[in-house]
């Protein structure tokens, strides 16, 4: 019978005692063999002796066997790396990096861990990545600790915070002892501890304050935790408020986007142009349709879009303008009139030639993500481009008219035209131009938009009023008061949206400057002297 | 007939108020037929027929202040939406427990809402007399306020034209909140009676047609006595130099108040006899588009003639009526066509065509 | 001719208010006192003091840009002064009236540009501009009386263009046009007329009639009259003040004036820069 026994105890336990492994370096063969066996404490010596070998594979393996893809052939006696095909495994040896071809399951053996191994090995890759000489691996690792810390690991950066030299990873590592000290026994150490991690953004830091602020024994590390935690959220508030700035400006760039070519036209020629809003549009479809033509180059297409959008809405304006604006001169309100007809011929083409529905127009890759400040603040790329792009185009327009030919015979015939004309200037042609150049920059504005909103029929409606409240607010004929107006408006509307709904924050919007307007009826930056009089 | 004075020398006038009358007489005449009849006319008509004078009431109001007084509303119908939701309110109130939810006070929107008591401007719409003076109260003291500061600080042209239009967008944005209180994007419809009488029977609709035609030809009258007094010339004498009529001593501003609050109050008064008719309000009312439609009806018809007004208002929504039914997406384009060649062709719309035909 | 523009009964209501609100017991009718206005840093009126006395046919002369058209505008409150006093009489502060109360309190104004309403007949035109209430109300239930008409027809006539008061204001001459403003000055009946150029575009013999009308005016009105054209200032044979750079650089007879050499030398001077 205690034979039977033994024999089956045998029969059980053979293949894994049995198991060989033959790499051709004898250190080797001993650590992946313990490593193989059932003592624990074996395989802990094994990971060291592992650790310790100079092979540069050495913390791969370590990885491998954490998460299973290092595994021993078992007939073969050799070392692999196994990737997962089908029902089979295709096995490569982790030393020569020779394919081995496909193999069942059970022929494979793997490296059986518990937790007190795990932690080990994540301790090891900790420590080679803290010994990294790349930076941003190093502070990658510290923040791995901070986000899951264990007094192993703390142990690890104690004696690496003294050779420290990138800033950056050593004010992370300093965070994590000083998060470790948090939770010292030793009462004037948490104090001190607790004016180390004094202003830091990090959840961690604040979740640890909470807890000593409400259950720490001592009634002067609970002040002292509160206190800190109150600077904590006074930054966390100014963070916020960075925030909100941040995306006000992001609103503000698209009003002063889609306002700016208004500014032109309504500004520096005097003509309402009501059909502002459909440019914008036909710039947004254009982008549409080049992403349709150039499928899998997104990024590509969205730059080629600009010049595309501004030579189509540039185009039609000037279609606009030689048909029907230029006969209406001098006639403001019908003016209006007849552009918001063409507004409603170039939504009504739009919806029957492409489609009453909106279209998808992606966003390229460097368009997504986000630029990462601090634990309380990021700013995402599409609204940082945004800006960047609305601030471009502002230059770009700018020099367009205060350095070129065309911007003095511009801003000559906004004037006076009567003495443009004598000074030879062709009026007419300037006109032309002129308003090519402020719907050119309309169809600039929707290739912006299109990253932003859904591109359909209606979106110029949605921006023609808020267009024409920031030309008006900001002062007709005067560029910078766009600028500022866009921004102002962009700005204060996000900092009403907390309290007042985004809705409602627009409502206040509206209604503020239509009050404005009747307190200064020339907007922020009047136009002055005898000229602007009547 | 003293209230017939105001048309003299105004033969278009007189040819509207000729046709007005007949055309009430003819619509009661023929709805009365009975069915088999050819000429019988079914309610639809009829009240389409009511909706289009309830757009022509909201037309001259538009003319009196654009083509007289020079100030391009873009905001008009805001007014015109107003009064709809103050009628439309008083025809809330008017189902009671009818509704889906059964609750006698509570609309049912407020019931879906989870709202228990009605909102304080909610109060004295079960009253008929209430709900009218409201129609008159609100969009007038609307346009009073906002006259108020837009005409004392000289806000004139384009500007003006500019906020009117943001203020009707600004109206949107607002009545499309559920939290207003006044069904948000669904607006209020549903509405079972006005004063008793069915809204669905054709004796009421009927009833609403004559209506419509006896304020429109109010309305018509009491702006034709505006235009014909001396009010009427200096308003023209500001619409055509307004700091000359400053300095021979007209307070300018005070005169565009009375005027534009005026025209508020008509459009609010045409909104409210327009909603019984389509059974509905909602936010969309509000869209600038609809504003600037109605200019485009008084451009069509002629401005300045109030009669072309009504011309135009009719002419322009039968196209519609007719065009949208035939090829609907010719609509859009057919009106901005229309908005493109009026301003360069016929800049004294259909009325100054007509006219100038006579003067050949 | 005085004799049309006499002080109608039918505007007592108008008078007695006038009288009450307006001292003119010192015999002055406007005071400008250290009046001073700039617009984008240039000074258009610099300390400019400026009286005129109860009746007075004054002519106010100076190159362009001296700054005559703004002190109109002050006067009349287009335009706010930045620092001096502007009364009219002894107690109305024109810097706290705007146009309109102006125009009614009696200060009438003919511009440089004849504006005369376009789309209103010449009779209409003088209705309008009539003295009386110039309320919303009153407008509206205003009624033309016959002695309204008559006065109006009387005015026709000293304007020469009762022949066109049916006709379109906007269809007359220039000329015609500057008479139906002079009519309307005549019909606001002000007490103090201010006539920007009013001989721009008039034949020689306008321009006598012109003369002869303004002439008749003073005594019981004040009148200031700016005008480019010197001969038509000598016929006027009035005080003669001369503006320059925004304040007054001589006052005097038209002979005085024009042998003082500080006018010379601005006329002259201003002569020797063009050729």
């Amino acid at each position: 019978m205690k034979r039977l026994l033994i024999a089956l105890l045998l029969l059980f336990t053979l293949p894994a005692l049995g198991a060989k492994v033959e790499t051709g370096d004898p250190d080797l063969d001993r650590a992946f063999e313990a490593l193989l066996g059932s003592d624990f404490a074996a395989k802990q010596a094994a990971l060291q002796q592992l650790v310790a070998n100079e092979r540069p594979e050495r913390f791969q393996w370590v990885e491998g066997i954490l998460d299973g893809r290092l595994r021993v052939l078992k007939k073969e006696k050799r070392v692999v790396w196994v990737e997962k095909d089908g029902r089979q495994f295709k096995a490569t040896d982790a030393l020569t990096a020779q394919v081995l071809g496909e193999f069942k399951k059970r022929k494979l053996k793997k490296f059986r861990i518990n937790n007190s191994l795990r932690r080990t090995i994540r301790s090891i890759l900790a420590a080679r990545d803290l010994d990294s000489p790349d930076p941003r691996a190093r502070r990658k690792a510290v923040e791995a600790i901070l986000e899951n810390p264990s007094p192993d690991q703390i142990a690890l950066l104690q004696p690496r915070i003294e050779k420290e030299t990138d800033p950056a990873v050593l004010d992370a590592m300093q965070l994590v002892m000083a998060l470790a000290k948090l939770q010292s026994p030793d009462e004037p150490e948490r104090l001190k501890a607790i004016k180390g991690v004094s202003g830091s953004l990090e959840p961690a830091v604040r979740q640890a304050l909470v807890r000593l602020a409400e259950n720490d024994p001592s009634p002067s590390v609970q002040k002292s935790a509160a206190t800190a935690l109150r600077k904590i959220e006074d930054r966390v508030r100014v963070m916020g408020q960075i925030e909100t700035l941040f995306f006000g400006l992001s609103l503000g760039s698209v009003l002063v986007l889609a306002a700016i070519g208004l500014a032109i036209t309504f500004g520096v020629m005097g003509v309402i142009n009501m059909a502002h809003g459909e440019l914008i549009m036909l710039g947004a479809y254009t982008t549409y349709l080049i992403q349709q033509l150039m499928p899998g180059l997104p990024g590509v297409s969205l730059l080629l879009s600009i010049p595309a959008a501004f030579l189509v809405s540039g185009s039609v304006g000037i279609a606009i303008e030689r048909g029907i604006i230029r006969f209406l001169y001098g006639r403001p309100l019908e003016t209006l009139l007849a552009t918001f007809g063409v507004s409603l011929i170039l939504q009504q083409l739009v919806r029957t030639v492409i489609s009453p529905q909106n279209v998808p127009v992606s966003n390229p890759e460097f368009m997504s993500g986000q630029l990462f400040i601090n634990s309380a603040l990021s700013l995402t790329y599409n609204r940082l481009y945004i800006i960047l792009f609305c601030m471009l185009v502002f230059v770009g327009l700018f020099l367009v008219l205060k350095r070129t030919r065309l911007g003095l015979e511009v801003r000559a015939v906004a004037q006076n035209r009567g003495m443009a004309r004598a000074m030879g200037v062709r009026a007419a042609r300037v006109d032309a131009l002129t308003f090519g150049l402020g719907s050119g920059i309309a169809g600039v504005a929707g290739v912006a938009l299109s990253q932003l909103t859904n591109v359909g029929p209606n979106l110029g409606q949605q921006y023609i009023v808020d267009s024409f409240m920031v030309v008006v607010f900001g002062g007709v004929g005067n560029l910078w008061g766009t600028l500022v107006g866009g921004l102002g408006l962009g700005i204060a509307n996000k900092f009403m949206e907390p309290w007042a709904g985004a809705v409602m924050a627009k409502i206040l919007i509206l209604v503020f400057v239509i009050l404005f307007i009747q307190k200064r009826p020339r907007g922020l930056f009047p136009q002055k002297g005898r000229a602007a009089e009547d | 007939m003293f209230l017939l004075r105001p048309l003299k020398g105004d033969r278009g006038g007189q040819i509207f108020v000729a046709l007005l009358v007949a055309l009430v007489i003819a619509v009661t005449v023929m709805a009365n037929l009975p069915q088999e009849n050819p000429l019988h006319l079914s309610s639809y008509t009829v009240t389409l027929l009511g909706k289009y004078l309830t757009y022509a009431l909201l037309a001259v109001a538009l003319d009196l202040v654009w083509g007289y007084l020079g100030i391009l509303s873009l905001g008009h119908a805001a007014f015109f939406a107003l009064g709809g939701y103050a009628m439309g309110m008083y025809l809330m109130r008017q189902i009671g427990d009818r509704g889906v939810y059964g609750n006698p006070e509570l609309p049912d929107f407020m019931v879906f809402l989870n709202w228990h008591e009605l909102p304080w401007y909610w109060q004295g719409f079960d009253q008929f007399w209430f709900a009218m003076l409201m129609v008159m109260l609100v969009p007038g003291l609307l346009a009073f306020v906002f006259g108020w500061f837009a005409f004392r600080s000289r806000v004139t042209g384009v500007y003006l034209s500019i906020i009117t239009q943001a203020l009707t967008y600004a109206l949107m944005l607002a009545f499309f909140r559920n939290e207003m209180g006044f069904g948000g994007n669904n607006g209020l419809t549903d509405f079972k009676d006005i004063l008793g009488f069915s809204l669905q029977s054709d004796a009421t609709r009927l009833g609403l047609f004559i209506a419509s035609a006896v304020v429109l030809l109010l309305g018509y009258l009491a702006c034709r006595a505006i235009v014909a007094s001396r009010l009427g010339r200096v308003a023209v004498a500001i619409r055509d130099a307004e700091s000359r009529a400053r300095f021979v001593g007209y307070r300018v501003e005070l005169f565009k108040l009375a005027i534009f609050t005026f025209s508020a109050v008509l459009a609010g008064i045409a909104g409210a006899l327009y909603v019984p008719q389509v059974g509905i309000i909602n936010p969309s009312e509000f869209q600038p588009l609809n504003s600037i439609e109605v200019v485009v009806w008084v451009a069509v018809g002629g401005r300045a003639t109030l009669y072309g007004a009504v011309l135009g208002a009719v002419g322009v929504n039968y196209a519609k009526t007719w065009l949208t039914g035939v090829l609907p997406d010719a609509w859009l384009f057919a009106l901005g066509a229309l908005f493109v060649l009026v301003t360069l062709f016929l800049p004294r719309g259909v009325v100054g065509l007509l006219r100038r035909e006579k003067e050949q | 001719m005085s004799d049309i523009l006499r002080r109608d009964r039918v505007f007592d209501f108008m008078v007695a208010r006038e009288v009450e609100d307006l001292d003119l017991s010192h015999g002055t009718v406007l005071y400008m006192e250290d009046v001073s206005v700039s617009f984008d840093g240039f000074k258009a009126i610099n300390g400019l003091n400026f009286y005129v006395d109860t009746g007075e046919l004054r002519c106010v002369i100076g190159p362009n840009g001296a700054g005559k058209t703004t002190m109109m505008d002050i006067i009349t409150g287009k335009t706010r002064p930045d620092t001096g006093s502007c009364w009219f009489g002894q107690r109305l502060n024109l810097l706290q009236m705007d146009e309109p109360e102006i125009a009614q309190a009696g200060i009438g104004r003919k511009f440089q540009k004849p504006t005369v309403f376009e789309h209103h007949s010449v009779f209409e035109n003088l209705e309008l501009a009539m003295a009386g209430p110039k309320t919303v109300w009153s407008t509206l239930t205003a009624r033309l009386t016959p002695e309204e008409k008559g006065q109006i027809e009387e005015v026709l006539e000293v304007i020469g263009l009762q022949d066109e008061s049916g006709r379109r204001a906007g269809s007359l001459s220039h000329g015609q046009k500057q008479w139906l403003e002079i009519g309307m000055l005549l019909m606001q009946d002000p007490l103090l007329l201010l006539v920007d150029e009013p001989a721009a575009g008039m034949t020689h013999q306008e321009m006598d009639r012109t003369v002869a009308l303004l002439k008749s005016l003073a005594g019981k009105h004040s009148v200031v009259v700016v005008e480019h054209d010197m001969d038509f200032v000598r016929s006027l044979e009035s005080r003669v003040t001369v503006l320059h750079q925004g304040g007054v650089l001589a006052e005097g007879s038209m002979d005085q004036v024009q042998n003082d050499p500080r006018v010379i030398e601005v006329y002259l001077g201003g002569a020797d820069a063009e050729g």
